[in-house]
Formats: structure tokens, C-alpha cells, sequence
């Protein structure tokens, strides 16, 4: 049914079965499409070539180092919470060649890499994903420096985002204050509805580019009623969060405690296996490895992504200054929760729960802190008199 | 010789950081058993960015890897650059064996500067340990070259024995020449040292200094600018009068990689140079 | 131009806040010295009788290492001290020291005041207040040499 054309800001109905239409427009446009996908037994982020690769009717269920996989009894798209997979996957890539290097009697030549990439349209990004593509946003492209390769890539990409309508296991977007509801930085916006028989899509248009995407498929607008269902669905998910944070005053609290004995205890439990680095969407660090071939004429450097919880992260002058996990785990704490607000300005978190999912033994960050703050109480309650920490990073 | 013109940028890095500059080696000086000075030109006849005193390069050798150092030559010079370094590990030691005429690719000039600003018409003080007088040689040329803008200028620098002394005929000429007052002491001497034996902590003790009108540049090992920190602070230095040089591991210089981090701090972009009472609080805890 | 023992006393930074009457009482310890480059001003194993407050010049602490050959382990200049071996018994230097320049300093006679801090025991107070601060400065900067700082991998 073709109207008018599409402006931003408008609420369209797209039938579940068109939504195909959509993907395939997108592809037909020269953009590579990554999406949801079933891959051992968790779903991931990869390359798909129809709807039918969508992890359709199967949702997550997420606890402290748990993730399986069930069946809905519905035909959901999207009716799950976040995987291993991040983004980052494909904005700031695991590992890349920066440059090469080849030899040239006593000199040699650096050739550059070009910052060529596929042009990118991720189908599925939560609210919490759009935060945290924001939050590396800061990291690459703020002056002085910017990440040639992150800015091309960030610049080209087609964001399909999609309002939760599960919560997670292990989700705390609505402490953080990072979703569920997607507010902005899509070019369009689902929210999927399943009643009365019907499987459709509340289509909000984000950008001009996602009117044009969205104008070769079936829709109609959309209705009051309607934009009140989806209002309902975003207050269920908000109200069903598996984890909570509380943030008030949490950059003080964190640099209060460097000392706290709880660091001692979590790091009886932490593997630093490094995981919750590897899976977490605002984790940015790298390293650069420098390989040459077998005659030593022809370098390359790589850039590939690191962790703080590495034993030689924090290597100079014959040791590392972070050598016990206690210093890797408060590091990678402090960092995530407190400095990164005084680097970055924001959070460095936003609630997607991937790193409590994801670690072995089940560390729960909300829990750290919770445990950090009861201990101080504890400890004002027992010494009423007593003076309060100095609050100093 | 080229000099600094409009079109040299002080202290900002070429467009791409990411991407090595080819610089050829014009000198290897031993500056002792296991430190040495690469003197460096610009391959290409580029203008070549200056530096300010402070900053350091990424330098790389060919298929081996990449390390900061921190820029020890005479901003003035430029496009020359120096760089000092022990051969420690596996980039320096490679650098060790570099001839006159290699190649080497440089990144930068990173990170914040010596204030000399902050001194002028002030007595500076400069508190150099081991081969942390490396990078506070630029700011010592920068203090000379502007004599008269500064009150007493004072060099006390400590290393490990008489034969590990840096820039010693630098050290001579400067002690000669001009109007700086230069104090040398040693952790461990035989008797034919006939100068000063102590750790250059009981240099600030000694030195007359008038608190409240001195900036201090301190470099060196880490204990060794906390406990000079002290010492400065005894004699009544304000900590927003006080500057040390801090290092940390880096692989990109550019704040990227993440590993440089100190805190809320990363060296690479918000130092190396600090003042003391933004670092003071993380400087004392350990493993941070 | 000659300064009195009493006005140089009274100058020295190691006597700050010294009130008058003690002042006088030690006085009666004190003399002038001086040592010309190369002077040897104790050796090793020595009675230790005097301690000595420099006043200007430069002055080793050495020991004569078997295989090393003389080692400084320590110089003091102007306005500091050397010597506490004349406090407690058995009243011996532990160390050889040379004068590196000529060198001015006043001698104290450690018997002499021994005996007066056991006689007044306020004057007692007073000496080992500043004699303690001196050892604990020493001490710290002892233990910072110790660490070797500028050695590799630190």
C-alpha cells in the first residue's frame, strides 16, 4: 500500500512477512547485513542472507556464567535479550592490519592501509548497543586523535535498532539509563509486536537514508493504539531488569575503596580469563603485534584487541604494575564504573549484563558494588562516630 | 638548517598517527655501558615537526616492535631529534645494534610538556634521577636559551655511580658556561669520585631553595620522584608547583590502546608530564 | 673574618631553636678544625671521641672493601653531621672519612658532652632530639641507596 513519502519521526506498520522486503532492499543498496544469528548454540552476530537465518522463535535464558537457548512458543524475531557478540565486532574489529613495511637496502617503506570496509547494516541493535556504540564513539573520535578505520566504518553504517521486548537474565539497562527504549543514533527503529494472531513491526524512521530504505516496503501508518502497545511492551521489559545497579555517587564510592577487602575476596573467584573484556560492548583496549616474514623483508603491524586482565598489560621496566588478579579485577572495575566518567563523561557501562553471562565463575559486577557500598555502611554503622572516608579518586 | 618557521607545528603530530615517519641515523653515542643516543634527521626533506620539552616519539624498528622514549634533544634543533634509552628489551636492544645511516620510524611528538611558562620570573628547579634526566635535557636547553626570564636555575641530578653519568660533557659545559647551578650525586662511588655519594633526595635537603617562589621539573625512577616529592615538600614546595614525568606501558601513544592508563589518567594524552596534585591521590597507591 | 665558637654554634642549622644557656654549656666542647683536601679525619676502628658538625667543604665516608678497593658510601657537606659512634659504647668509628675539599668543621668532644647531658638531663633532651631527627634522615636516605634505583628493572 504506497502513500506519501516517509519522514522522519513517522510510525509505520510493517507486517512480519515484509519484513524481508526491508533486508533485502538494504542489500540491493550495496550494504552487507548483519544480524542475529544461531551459531553454537548462542546467538551471535554475523552475516545473513534472508530472514530466515534469524534466530526466529527462540529466545535466552541468562545467569551468572549461564546462557542456553530456548524455544519460544511464538515466532518472535527478536524475542531474546544480547549475545557474546558485540558490535564491536565489526566497528572496531578483533584484529587489523594497519600498515606494512617493506625493506629497501638500509631503508624500508611504510604502506599504509586504506580504511576500505564493507558498508555495514546491523539488523537488531538494542538501546544498551546504541549506548555503547556512543560511548566508543568518545573513545575514536574525539580530537586529537581519530581512528580512521572506527570513524569510516561508524559513518557508513545502517542502524536497524529494536526496542526490547525481553529483559535479560542478567540485563540492568534501566539502572544505567541506557534503555530499553531506543531514543536515538538509528536510521530505523522496531519494536515487534505478537497479538491477536497478527506478527508485525511499529517501524519508527530515523534518518532520511532509512525513509528511503523503508519506502519500497509494504506499510501503513501506524496507530494509536498501536504507539500505547508499544509503550507497554518498553514498561513490561523495563519492569522484569535481571540485575540492578545503583549508580548514586558510584565514581566516589568506587575511589574510596581502592582499599576495600571485597577486591581480595572476588579475586579468590576471578580467572582472568579475560571474558567479560571479550564480550563486553565498550571495551576498548588493544595491543599491536609486529610480525615480519621468515627473511625479514617484509613487516606488518597488527592491531588486536587486548585486556586489562592480561598478565603483562601493565609490563614496564621488567614487571607489571598490576601484577596480582586483585589489581587486574579492581582495575577493570574502576575503570568500567568511575574513571571512565572522568575520561569519557559518561558511564563506561550500559547494562547489558554480557559480562556477568559470560564469566565462568558468575561475577556480577552489580554485586560488587552492592557489596562495596553495604561494606561501608557496615562499617558507619558499627563506628557511628567515626569519620567518613576522604573521597579522593 | 632549518629552523622553526610558521609551518612547523610545535608539538602536534603529523595527520596520521597511526603511521610511522622514516628517520635516518646520523649518530650512536654511548653514553654509557648499556645507554646510548640515537642522533635522528628526517629521511625525507621535511619540515618536520618540532617538539616541545616533555613529549616523547613512538620509535620503531623494522619488524620488531615499537617503544616511547622521550625526546632528549634541543627543541631548537629541530628537525634533529635525540632519543636516549637503555638497551633493556627486545625493541631497545634491537635499536642497540642500529648503525649510523638506519632507518627508523618515528611517531609524534605525544603527550603534555614541561610548563616552563609556569616558571617564568620563579627559580626552577629540576630534580633529575638516572636516566630520567633524558627527558628534562630539552627543558634545561629551553631554560638556558631563556636565561633571563628565570631566577636560579638548579640541576641536581643523582645516578647510580660516576660511570653512569649522562651528558657528561653537556653537564661540564653547562656547569662551565653558564649561569646554572648544577649538584651531581651518586648512589655508590670508589674513592676516586671526589663529588657528592647519597640518593639526590639529600640534594633537595641541602639545596637553598625559596619555597614559595619555585617551580620544580622532576624525573626519574618512580620511588625516586615520590621521594623527592617529599623532600620538595618538606622544604615547603606547594604540590601545584611541582611537575614529575610519569611512564607507563604504551602501545599507541595516542590513547587508544588503552594499556597507559593511571588511574582516571592516561599518560600517553593527559601526561607523561603532571602536575603533582592532579596525580598526587593514585601516585601512592599501589598497583594502580 | 673570625666569628666567635659561640656565634657559629648558634648558626649552625643542627642547633636551630637551641636556647642560650645551652648553648653556653656547649660551648665548652667545641672547637674549630680544619682539614685539608685529602686529610684523613678518621679511620676505621679509631677511638671515637668527636662527632662534627661541618661547616663548609665536602667530606667522604669510605670503607676499604677487600677485592674493591675504597668505596664511598656516603659524603656530607656543609651544614651536616658526621659521626655518632662517640653515643654509645664501645665508642668506635665504623667507617674512614676524608676530607674531598678543604673543609671547616667544629669538633665536638664526646666525653665532654656526655657527661654534661647525663649532668643536665635537659640539655640531654635537646642534643638527642636533633641527633635522632639527623639519624632517622639518614636512615631513609640509607635505605633509598639500598634500593638501587637506577639499577635495570626497577
Amino acid at each position: 500500500m504506497k502513500r506519501g513519502p516517509l519522514h522522519v519521526h513517522d510510525k509505520v506498520i510493517v507486517e512480519s512477512l515484509h519484513f524481508e522486503h526491508l533486508l533485502h532492499n538494504l542489500s540491493a543498496q550495496g550494504y552487507e547485513l548483519i544480524a542475529p544469528t544461531i551459531r553454537d548454540n548462542a546467538i551471535v552476530y554475523d552475516r545473513l542472507s534472508s530472514s530466515n537465518e534469524l534466530p526466529s522463535g527462540w529466545t535466552d535464558e541468562q545467569q551468572g556464567g549461564k546462557y542456553r537457548l530456548k524455544r519460544r512458543p511464538d515466532n518472535a524475531l527478536f524475542g531474546y535479550a544480547v549475545g557474546p557478540d558485540a558490535w564491536k565486532k565489526f566497528l572496531h574489529p578483533p584484529i587489523r592490519l594497519l600498515w606494512q613495511a617493506k625493506r629497501d637496502s638500509n631503508s624500508f617503506q611504510v604502506l599504509p592501509e586504506d580504511h576500505s570496509c564493507p558498508k555495514y547494516a546491523f539488523i537488531g541493535v538494542r538501546s544498551c548497543e546504541l549506548h555503547a556504540m556512543a560511548i566508543q564513539d568518545r573513545v575514536f573520535l574525539s580530537e586529537p586523535y581519530v581512528d580512521p578505520s572506527y570513524k569510516s566504518r561508524r559513518e557508513r553504517v545502517f542502524i536497524v535498532a529494536v526496542n526490547c521486548g525481553v529483559a535479560g537474565g542478567t540485563c540492568f539497562c534501566a539502572s544505567m539509563k541506557t534503555g530499553p527504549r531506543v531514543t536515538s543514533g538509528f536510521d530505523l527503529l522496531l519494536t515487534e509486536v505478537l497479538r491477536d494472531e497478527r506478527h508485525y513491526l511499529v517501524t519508527e524512521i530515523g534518518t532520511e537514508l532509512g525513509a528511503t530504505v523503508l519506502a519500497e516496503v509494504p506499510n501503513e501508518p501506524a496507530t494509536e493504539f498501536d504507539n500505547h502497545f508499544v509503550e507497554t511492551i518498553l514498561s513490561n521489559t523495563t519492569s522484569h531488569m535481571g540485575r540492578d545497579l545503583d549508580t548514586e555517587g558510584i565514581k566516589d564510592l568506587l575511589y574510596r575503596n581502592y582499599e576495600n577487602p571485597r577486591w581480595d575476596a572476588t579475586a579468590t573467584r576471578c580467572l582472568t580469563c579475560s571474558n567479560c573484556t571479550m564480550v563486553c560492548p565498550t571495551c576498548f583496549c588493544t595491543t599491536v603485534e609486529d610480525v615480519t616474514d621468515l627473511a625479514g623483508q617484509y613487516a606488518e603491524r597488527w592491531q588486536k584487541w587486548d585486556s586489562c586482565f592480561t598478565m603483562d598489560f601493565s609490563y614496564i621496566h621488567g614487571g607489571n604494575v598490576r601484577a596480582t588478579t586483585k589489581s587486574r579485577y579492581r582495575q577493570w572495575l574502576t575503570h568500567k564504573l568511575a574513571t571512565w566518567i572522568d575520561q569519557f563523561g559518561t558511564s563506561g557501562c550500559v547494562g547489558c549484563g554480557r559480562c556477568i553471562t559470560w564469566c565462568p565463575v558468575g561475577i556480577d559486577l552489580t554485586e560488587e558494588v552492592r557489596a562495596i557500598r553495604e561494606s561501608e555502611l557496615a562499617a558507619t554503622r558499627s563506628n557511628p562516630g567515626g569519620k567518613d572516608h576522604d573521597a579522593q579518586p | 638548517m632549518v629552523s622553526t618557521s610558521e609551518n612547523t607545528t610545535v608539538g602536534k603530530p603529523a595527520s596520521e598517527p597511526m603511521l610511522p615517519r622514516l628517520y635516518r641515523i646520523q649518530r650512536v653515542h654511548l653514553e654509557t655501558d648499556d645507554t646510548f643516543t640515537l642522533h635522528l634527521l628526517p629521511a625525507q626533506d621535511e619540515m618536520g615537526s618540532s617538539f616541545a620539552p616533555g613529549q616523547f616519539n613512538m620509535l620503531y624498528v623494522f619488524g620488531t616492535g615499537e617503544v616511547p622514549l622521550s625526546i632528549s634533544s634541543n627543541p631548537s634543533d629541530s628537525p634533529l631529534l635525540q632519543h636516549t634509552t637503555r638497551a633493556v628489551g627486545t625493541v631497545t636492544k634491537a635499536m642497540r645494534r642500529l648503525g649510523r645511516g638506519a632507518m627508523v620510524g618515528i611517531r609524534g611528538p605525544f603527550g603534555s610538556s614541561w610548563p616552563l611558562e609556569q616558571a617564568v620570573g620563579r627559580n626552577v628547579l629540576v630534580v633529575a634521577g638516572g636516566i630520567g634526566l633524558a627527558p628534562l635535557r630539552p627543558a634545561i636547553y629551553q631554560l638556558i636559551a631563556q636565561r633571563e626570564r628565570f631566577q636560579r636555575v638548579v640541576l641536581l641530578y643523582g645516578t647510580r655511580s660516576p660511570e653512569d653519568i649522562l651528558y657528561r660533557q653537556e653537564l661540564e659545559h653547562w656547569r662551565g658556561k653558564f649561569d646554572l647551578e648544577i649538584q651531581v650525586t651518586v648512589d655508590r662511588a670508589a674513592s676516586t669520585w671526589r663529588g657528592n655519594v647519597g640518593v639526590v633526595t639529600t640534594l633537595i635537603g641541602r639545596s637553598p631553595i625559596d619555597p614559595l617562589n619555585t617551580v620544580a621539573l622532576v624525573c626519574g625512577p618512580e620511588i625516586m620522584m615520590r621521594f623527592s616529592v617529599i623532600e620538595l615538600e618538606k622544604r615547603g614546595l606547594a604540590a601545584q608547583h611541582i611537575y614529575l614525568s610519569m611512564e607507563r606501558n604504551m602501545k599507541c601513544g595516542i590513547g587508544f590502546c588503552g594499556h597507559c592508563q593511571f588511574g582516571p589518567l592516561f599518560v600517553c594524552k593527559d601526561g607523561p608530564v603532571f602536575r603533582f596534585d592532579r596525580i598526587e591521590a593514585v601516585l601512592g597507591k599501589p598497583e594502580v | 673574618m673570625m666569628h666567635s665558637l659561640e656565634s657559629i654554634i648558634r648558626e649552625h642549622p643542627f642547633f636551630q631553636g637551641l636556647e642560650d644557656p645551652y648553648i653556653q654549656l656547649i660551648v665548652e666542647c667545641a672547637k674549630n678544625v680544619r682539614f685539608d683536601e685529602g686529610k684523613v679525619l678518621f679511620r676505621q676502628n679509631e677511638p671515637a671521641d668527636h662527632f662534627y658538625l661541618i661547616r663548609e667543604g665536602l667530606v667522604a665516608v669510605e670503607l676499604m672493601i677487600p677485592h674493591r678497593g675504597f668505596t664511598t658510601v656516603l659524603t656530607a657537606g656543609g651544614g651536616e653531621v658526621l659521626g655518632w659512634s662517640w653515643l654509645f659504647p664501645p665508642y668506635r668509628w665504623y667507617f674512614d672519612a676524608r676530607a674531598l675539599e678543604p673543609t671547616r668543621a667544629l669538633a665536638f668532644d664526646g666525653k665532654c658532652l656526655r657527661t654534661k647531658c647525663d649532668e643536665d638531663h635537659d640539655l640531654g633532651y635537646e642534643f638527642f632530639k636533633r641527633f635522632a631527627r639527623i639519624m632517622t634522615q639518614r636512615l631513609e636516605a640509607t635505605k633509598l641507596q639500598l634500593l638501587d634505583l637506577y639499577g635495570v628493572n626497577v
